[in-house]
């Protein structure tokens, strides 16, 4: 796949983590993304927002090569690259597998495996090949506490995740994918199944993850955006219409139609 | 975990990715293996059948009653008696069944009782079907005194069919959406008219199926029908309507003794000698074929059921 | 004060006015005891099944009643001869037991491995054309009448088995088990199967998003997942097995037999069933009882399979 060439970082001394560059997207014949180009800054928050049905899942779900998993769906021109190494994710030849092992997934409605809490978390470590039990426990350990979950379950880890309340559901998904210390934590809309006091816990822990963790978070709450991010990208129809910093976008977007979204005028 | 930096790091995940999709490859090729067991085990029995009785048959095979000389028998009073029995088993079982399916999904309350009957359809579903067989020998044989007729014989793999048939009718009214019931309710239908002219028609295809189905099973059932005492060797048909003693009636052939095509290829396959083999042979590519042309048709009707049917 | 109190009294239709109405109001109850006839016939043809279970039982242990007046409960449990027919009787319920057990064990380690390797393919691996084939496919060699199995085993498999072991009889459990566990595959595969597709698709791709191959996925997700399913579909396969008649009655041969061995001929409670019938027993012998108490012991087990799978359902219903 040709790629075209790469973007600048968007403000001063910022590092790229990954950048999209002209990515189109079918769903068998529906064209889902349209030549969309944006950057990912290393060790920030960037947040994708638009009506539904823009493509911003779509576009999140492309980061893992989730759309690999049915059939019909077609990366059809331009890609993503990560840095530092410059691998095109969408590449025929690379592995979906090894994609999914550094770049990670949370998403919208806590789906912990009908496993123990311990085991929801060791999951994508044995995945990994780890089998040395003191290795195991703490590496679970230190995810858990990553995900600001430990102090709630150190004294039950063998419990069914299931049992958890759904914010801490949450909360041992994001402990599962941050276990194996992947480069960026995907998360699709992860706190619209949430009560509010659930959504601010998981919003600040996004903030203090974003330490360890590059983040991109699809999100169909603007203020929830606002709140959390550092960069922020307006989607429409399949196409990306304005990306900037999330303070001046808000504030000051350069294009009516982002203005128009973001004051409730339209969406 | 995968640190790009190292190049060493990432050879080491693509060597445990090799491995786990090495045991992928290896299980999909497992899987196929398995299906192929299966293709193969029913590939065999059909062709071996085929060969050694497909030779064997000719239209005397069909019209000559059995014989103690192997080449001289054919499955006359053999499939008269499953088609007499079939006719008794479907007469019996579609209108109990599909009525106790419309019950269920359309009428029945939600409380005890009805549990009852749900657990009881389902627990009579895992009841081997010779114990059907001996409920029947202690019941219609005996109890009711119909002997070991074509009425017992019907009756008892109509019991046996009536799970199927009753699951088949729920299912199929379970795929009818809501909102056509809801729709004819507020046309001012009764419940009755609701099934009537909305339920049935629209579920009939998938009531039809599951008939179907039941039929294929029963028509290969052999152990009930034998512990009734269904006779081996007949060497007449049953009475024609009104042609037997006066008071000749329409339904005489009900209480007649008879055999059905399983029980026939039964009594061959288990005679020593290799001439009966091959007529037990022939019998069972009969058999197979009868089977088969039935459970493809139910495929059929519920392929077409479902390309046709748009809610 | 009471709302009906404030509330004007309004003027009641008077019978004169009301003729159509109440011509109205007579059709509707006649509707109203039609309807009811209908359900009242619908219900009966319902509970019908309800009255087949029962009069199942009231035969099965009524005649073993009479069984067990003469044969005392501890010789049918504990004998281990089983020569009802002879002029030394023996009721040793275990020998035939024995061969039911060793036969089904047989089926199961084929049915069993087979058919969950079965539904782990067509679930997680196999595209929408090979399950759209695989499964109609499976569903007709489920439908194969075991008679057929049966011919299938004592004229073809048996044969092929005695060039392997040259001393295996021409009767014997090992090859009647074998061709029972090819028919019980399509049972275990296709309920398994079902179990498997009814996890949600988010559990998958929770798991796929950690890196997971299929494989991982499939037996470290979604077979725990469907854990009570598939269950229920082995139990099923169990009872298809135990209570398998035609298989054994020609290919094990029907002598009774206490062995765990399967390369030896041996009657299970079924072939025995078949046995009695084919005979000519008078009604009332104890020989014609024999039957009963036979298939009151297969009832038992089914049953508590039955209630086993239903138990497992309940107990570990999944909530996804």
């Amino acid at each position: 796949m040709q790629i075209p060439t790469g973007t600048q970082p968007g403000v001063e001394g910022a590092v790229l983590k990954a950048d999209v560059r002209e990515l189109d997207f079918y769903y068998g014949a529906f064209h889902a993304l349209k030549r969309v180009s944006m950057p990912i800054h290393d060790h920030m928050v960037t947040s994708l927002i638009g009506p539904s049905g823009c493509g911003k899942s779509t576009l999140l779900r492309c980061f893992n090569r989730m759309h690999d998993l049915y059939p019909g769906n077609r990366y059809a021109g331009g890609g993503i690259v990560l840095y530092p190494d410059d691998t095109n994710l969408l590449a025929p030849e690379v592995d979906p597998i090894e994609v999914r092992m550094r770049i990670s997934m949370v998403f919208q409605k806590p789906n912990p495996f009908p496993k123990s809490i311990y085991e929801n978390v060791a999951y994508s470590l044995r995945v990994r090949g780890m089998r040395n039990k003191n290795e195991l426990d703490d590496r679970v350990e230190s995810a858990l506490k990553g995900a600001a979950l430990w102090s709630e379950v150190s004294n039950r880890l063998k419990e069914l995740g299931a049992n958890l309340s759904g914010g801490q559901q949450q909360r041992l998904c994001i402990a599962r994918a941050l276990a194996s210390d992947p480069e960026i934590i995907l998360f699709d809309e992860p706190t619209s199944a949430l009560d509010p006091i659930a959504t601010a816990s998981i919003e600040e822990l996004i903030i203090e993850l974003k330490e360890k963790v590059t983040i991109l978070i699809v999100t169909h709450n603007m203020q929830q955006a606002a709140r959390i991010s550092d960069f922020t990208a307006y989607m429409y129809l399949g196409e990306m219409v304005e990306f900037g910093v999330t303070d001046q976008l808000f504030i000051k977007p350069q294009k009516k139609a982002t203005e128009d979204y973001i004051t409730g005028r339209f969406g | 975990m995968v640190n790009a930096a190292d190049p060493n790091a990432i050879r080491a995940v693509r060597a445990i990715i090799a491995r786990a999709k090495r045991w992928d490859l290896f299980f999909a090729l497992l899987g196929i293996l398995s299906l192929m067991v299966g293709v193969l085990t029913f590939s065999v029995l059909f062709l071996d059948m085929a060969i050694q009785g497909v030779p064997r048959l000719d239209l005397e095979f069909f019209t000559s009653f059995p014989s103690r000389r192997a080449a001289n028998a054919g499955i006359l009073s053999a499939w008269v008696g499953t088609v007499l029995v079939m006719l008794v088993t479907a007469l019996a079982a579609v209108p109990l069944g599909v009525a106790a399916g419309v019950y269920l999904e359309e009428y029945a309350p939600k409380n005890w009782i009805t549990d009852i009957i749900e657990i009881n359809i389902s627990n009579l579903a895992g009841i081997p079907s010779i114990v059907y067989g001996l409920l029947a020998l202690g019941l219609f044989v005996y109890y009711f005194g119909f002997g070991q007729s074509i009425l017992s014989a019907g009756l008892t793999l109509a019991l046996l069919i009536l799970p199927v048939i009753i699951v088949a009718t729920r299912e199929a009214i379970r795929a009818i959406p809501q909102s056509i019931h809801e729709g004819s309710y507020a046309c001012g239908a009764t419940t009755w008219q609701t099934v009537r002219d909305h339920i049935l028609p629209y579920s009939s295809a998938g009531i039809l199926t599951g008939v179907i189905i039941g039929m294929a099973r029963a028509i290969g059932e052999t152990a009930p029908i034998i512990t009734i005492g269904a006779l081996t060797f007949i060497a007449f048909l049953p009475t024609a309507p009104f042609s037997g003693e006066p008071p000749a009636g329409l339904f005489d052939w009900i209480f007649a003794p008879f055999t059905v095509m399983p029980i026939q290829m039964f009594n061959w396959t288990s005679r020593p000698e290799a001439a009966f083999t091959v007529n037990a042979a022939a019998a069972g590519f009969v058999l197979v074929f009868m089977t088969l042309a039935m459970n493809g048709l139910a495929i059929y009707v519920r392929y077409r059921l479902r390309k046709n049917i748009k809610w | 004060m009471t709302a009906s109190a404030v509330l004007p009294s309004r003027p009641v239709p008077s019978a004169s006015l009301g003729r159509g109405v109440s011509d109205r109001l007579r059709k509707k109850a006649s509707r109203h005891v039609k309807e009811r006839i209908i359900e009242a016939l619908l219900f009966s043809a319902a509970a019908f099944s309800v009255f087949v279970t029962v009069a199942i039982v009231y035969v099965l242990v009524k005649e073993s009643w009479v069984f067990f007046e003469t044969v005392p409960l501890s010789d049918f449990l504990f004998d281990t001869q089983w020569t009802p027919l002879f002029d030394d009787a023996h009721y040793g319920i275990m020998v035939l037991l024995s061969g039911t057990l060793t036969s089904s064990g047989v089926a199961l380690l084929v049915a069993i491995p087979l058919g969950t390797v079965i539904a782990i393919y067509l679930s997680e691996f196999a595209g929408f054309k090979v399950r759209e084939i695989a499964k109609p496919f499976l569903e007709l060699l489920g439908g194969v009448p075991t008679i057929v199995y049966g011919y299938f085993a004592l004229t073809f498999l048996t044969p092929l088995l005695q060039k392997i072991y040259p001393d295996l009889p021409g009767f014997n459990l090992l090859s009647a088990g074998l061709v029972m566990g090819i028919m019980i595959i399509p049972y275990v595969a296709s309920l398994s199967e079902d179990a498997m597709r009814a996890v949600p698709m988010a559990l998958r791709e929770g798991s796929y998003a950690m890196g997971a191959t299929r494989l991982q996925t499939a037996l470290w997700v979604v077979t725990p997942a469907a854990i009570s399913g598939i269950a229920s579909a082995y139990i099923l396969g169990i009872s298809r097995a135990v209570g398998e008649t035609m298989i054994l009655a020609v290919a094990a041969g029907m002598q009774p037999n206490l062995t765990f061995n399967p390369t030896e001929p041996g009657a299970t409670i079924t072939s025995y069933i078949v046995q009695v019938a084919l005979g000519d027993l008078p009604h009332g012998s104890i020989g014609y009882q024999t039957i009963f108490a036979a298939g009151l012991t297969l009832l038992l087990m089914t049953l508590a399979f039955n209630l086993l799978g239903y138990w497992l359902k309940k107990r570990f219903r999944e909530v996804y």
